[in-house]
């Protein structure tokens, strides 16, 4: 019987919808972090204030979330300090709003550099998750600092030990914003309709999470909407553990943890399928 | 052991003309009831060979079709093909960045593809940097780079510039820079698209130099380009596409030969078709165009040392002053070896409207072999009228007609056999 010949590669049109090619992004590692390096060296180059823009970016969303939604609209901080309030919800929140949308046009956006070489496409929206990764550190250590000076100067901060759910909630939400750019990258390629829904839909996301408003203060007809909303579960753990208000609720997390699980794999298969040929549609 | 390292099998593609937008969606939901009913996509069927020239009555149309072949271990085939022959598109799928329609691609060892150089370089960013960049993205890793990044740099001649960002360089620079780091890939199979029509003559020369070097290295090498004399100083064998399919495979000269063939589809004496024609005004037309030959009858050859006599029936469809014609001999490997025009000898004349017959009489010194004729009809300005490329192919024959010496001139270098004076003492 004649030895079966080995190929490195078999390039054909179709493969097995569970065949992700993992193993490949492992081995394009040095180009996920040239991709970051890339992101992050150069939006702030030219620039004279450079990398401080980090800080001035949520500072001025604070204050004005303060202005409209504290002074005017008059709406409940749960008894806490409205500048500590709104930054501990826009500090997560902008790292789920900005991997989303920066990775809802993986495609459109790369189809240069996809037209000329082949690396596993995934390699360019982990890198987003990445570097937004480095920007909310940068955006943690400055809520930190105004936490700091709250809890030690008044008594109306509560952390607890749920703190060290923490570094999970970032993974978690990092991830969803990661499924959810997959999957509108993907499906922008040859329609381009949901594009416009994005800027759109984030928007309204966010207002149904409570990042302006505390979940305690949403009467019981709507508050199933936010629950169902899977961002809101992670952003009040995430409340509860650093300033002890909200609702810290094991369901509700689990709820999301599952979401963000079935999102992401969903999200991995569509952008393999698609990224084989999307360069025929794009 | 077979050392076959790329294998195509029936590879395919199909492309949908016109617009995305109305009607997609309806073709995608029949493709998708087919698939769910078992049954094979609809529009498979449909489409036809991609000549350009003409309108077909389906919004399908196969770019590649029953492309074959096999390419051995340290072997350097050259692609060619007009444009729209499928070369780029053959490419996209060897180089993954699209899949094919049907068939497949079966490949070992590493590959890696040059489709354009400097691809991800990011304009904020230092020489340097971009280095590592545009070398992770050819597939390198940070280590690889780094080990070479010297050799690198020097390659590319601007050391001086390295932390510079690079949209402060010239369009020269940044070329070289990303052939530089491309030319230090080191895959088993390199497939190459016409990079070398960059830079100047110095870096093409030494880009070539580079290419020879990794085949030499028993690497493989798939070699795209519209410029022959690379072609041919590089590869051993040549596919020449067609329409999208495979209209020759073997031997390097043989192929450019098929190729020039390819581009002018020889013609009828006296009939010349509308596609024959690369540009036109619409106020002059060449009817026809012939050898004036006595001793072959209405044939292509002549003898060696003959001179080539051309005569061209020429419409004019108005009166037009200050008219300037020409005539290009191309050699049978894509090299441009004669050109004259009537203001070289004369002045302009000035045509009425009617008919018009032009003949001219070329000194023949061309080495045996196949030529190919070009004839223009220009403006003074330099305005062209009427442009037939690579229109009449002849033959030169390794004979020449008063033969007395009985020589047979089959020893060619070169073009033209100049003549010449010798005195040996």
């Amino acid at each position: 019987m004649q030895k079966k010949e080995h190929w490195d590669l078999t390039i054909k049109p179709h493969s097995k919808w569970y065949d992700l090619r993992l193993g490949e992004i492992f081995r394009y590692k040095d180009l996920l972090f040239l991709f970051v390096r890339r992101d992050f060296v150069s939006v702030y180059k030219q620039t004279i204030l450079g990398p401080i823009w980090f800080f001035i970016q949520p500072i001025i969303t604070t204050i004005t979330f303060s202005v409209i939604f504290g002074n005017l609209a008059h709406i409940s901080t749960d008894g806490l300090p409205p500048v500590l309030f709104y930054m501990c919800g826009i500090t997560l929140w902008s790292y789920f709003s900005d991997t989303l949308s920066k990775t809802s046009d993986t495609f459109t956006t790369n189809s240069g550099i996809f037209g000329k070489v082949y690396f596993p496409r995934m390699i360019v929206p982990l890198s987003v998750v990445v570097s937004n990764l480095i920007k909310l550190v940068i955006q943690f250590v400055l809520f930190l600092t105004i936490w700091l000076y709250f809890f030690v100067k008044t008594n109306q901060v509560h952390p607890n030990g749920t703190i060290v759910l923490i570094p999970f909630l970032i993974l978690l939400i990092g991830f969803m914003g990661l499924s959810f750019g997959i999957i509108i990258s993907s499906l922008t390629t040859k329609y381009r309709d949901l594009k416009f829904l994005v800027t759109f839909g984030i928007q309204l996301m966010m207002y149904a999470s409570p990042i302006v408003y505390p979940l305690s203060i949403v009467s019981e007809k709507y508050k199933w909407i936010i629950l169902a909303n899977p961002v809101t579960s992670i952003i009040e753990t995430f409340k509860y553990a650093m300033l002890g208000v909200g609702e810290f609720n094991w369901m509700y997390l689990g709820y999301s943890i599952a979401f963000t699980t079935v999102l992401f794999f969903i999200g991995l298969i569509i952008f393999h399928k698609v990224e084989k040929s999307f360069m025929d549609t794009v | 052991m077979s050392n076959v390292v790329l294998k195509a099998e029936n590879i395919a593609k199909q492309y949908r003309l016109g617009q995305l937008g109305t009607g997609t969606i309806s073709h995608d939901l029949n493709r998708l009831v087919a698939k769910l009913r078992g049954k094979e996509d609809p529009y498979l069927k449909i489409g036809e060979a991609n000549d350009r020239s003409q309108f077909g009555g389906s919004d399908y149309v196969w770019s590649l079709k029953d492309i074959n072949f096999e390419v051995k271990q340290g072997e350097v085939l050259g692609i060619i093909g007009k444009n729209g022959a499928g070369k780029s598109t053959l490419l996209k799928i060897l180089s993954q960045v699209t899949t094919p329609t049907t068939g497949q691609v079966k490949v070992k060892g590493r590959i890696a593809a040059l489709l354009e150089v400097g691809t991800g370089f990011h304009p904020d960013l230092s020489g340097r940097e971009n280095i590592f960049l545009n070398g992770a993205i050819l597939g390198m890793t940070k280590v690889e780079i780094k080990s070479k990044l010297d050799e690198i740099v020097d390659f590319s001649g601007v050391a001086k510039y390295l932390d510079t960002p690079v949209k402060r360089y010239s369009s020269g620079m940044m070329v070289r820079l990303g052939f530089a780091v491309a030319a230090h890939l080191e895959p088993e199979i390199l497939i190459v698209d016409e990079v070398l029509a960059v830079g100047d003559a110095e870096f093409q020369e030494k880009c070539l130099g580079k290419m020879k070097n990794v085949s030499g290295q028993g690497r493989t090498v798939l070699f795209v380009s519209h410029n022959m004399a690379a072609i041919k100083s590089l590869c051993k064998r040549t596919i020449v596409l067609k329409n999208g399919e495979t209209y020759f495979d073997g031997n390097v000269v043989d192929g450019i030969t098929k190729y020039l063939e390819a581009l002018n589809p020889s013609i009828n004496k006296g009939a010349i078709e509308k596609h024959h024609r690369t540009v036109n005004t619409g106020f002059v037309f060449i009817k026809s165009v012939s050898l004036e030959n006595e001793e072959f009858a209405n044939g292509n050859s002549i003898y060696f040392n003959n001179e080539i006599g051309i005569s061209c029936q020429v419409e004019f469809l108005k009166d037009i002053s200050n008219v300037l014609f020409d005539i290009r001999i191309m050699s049978a490997d894509g090299i441009e070896i004669l050109h004259s025009m009537n203001i070289y000898e004369n002045n302009f004349v000035d045509v009425k409207k009617g008919m018009v017959n032009t003949n001219v009489i070329l000194e023949n010194r061309l080495q045996p072999g196949k030529y190919f004729i070009t004839i223009g009809v220009h403006l003074s300005d330099g305005l062209t009228l009427d442009y037939l490329e690579n229109i009449l192919e002849i033959n030169v024959l390794n004979v020449a007609k008063n033969n007395q010496k009985g020589l047979i001139y089959d020893f060619k270098l070169g073009y033209v056999r100049p003549h010449a004076t010798w005195k040996i003492n």
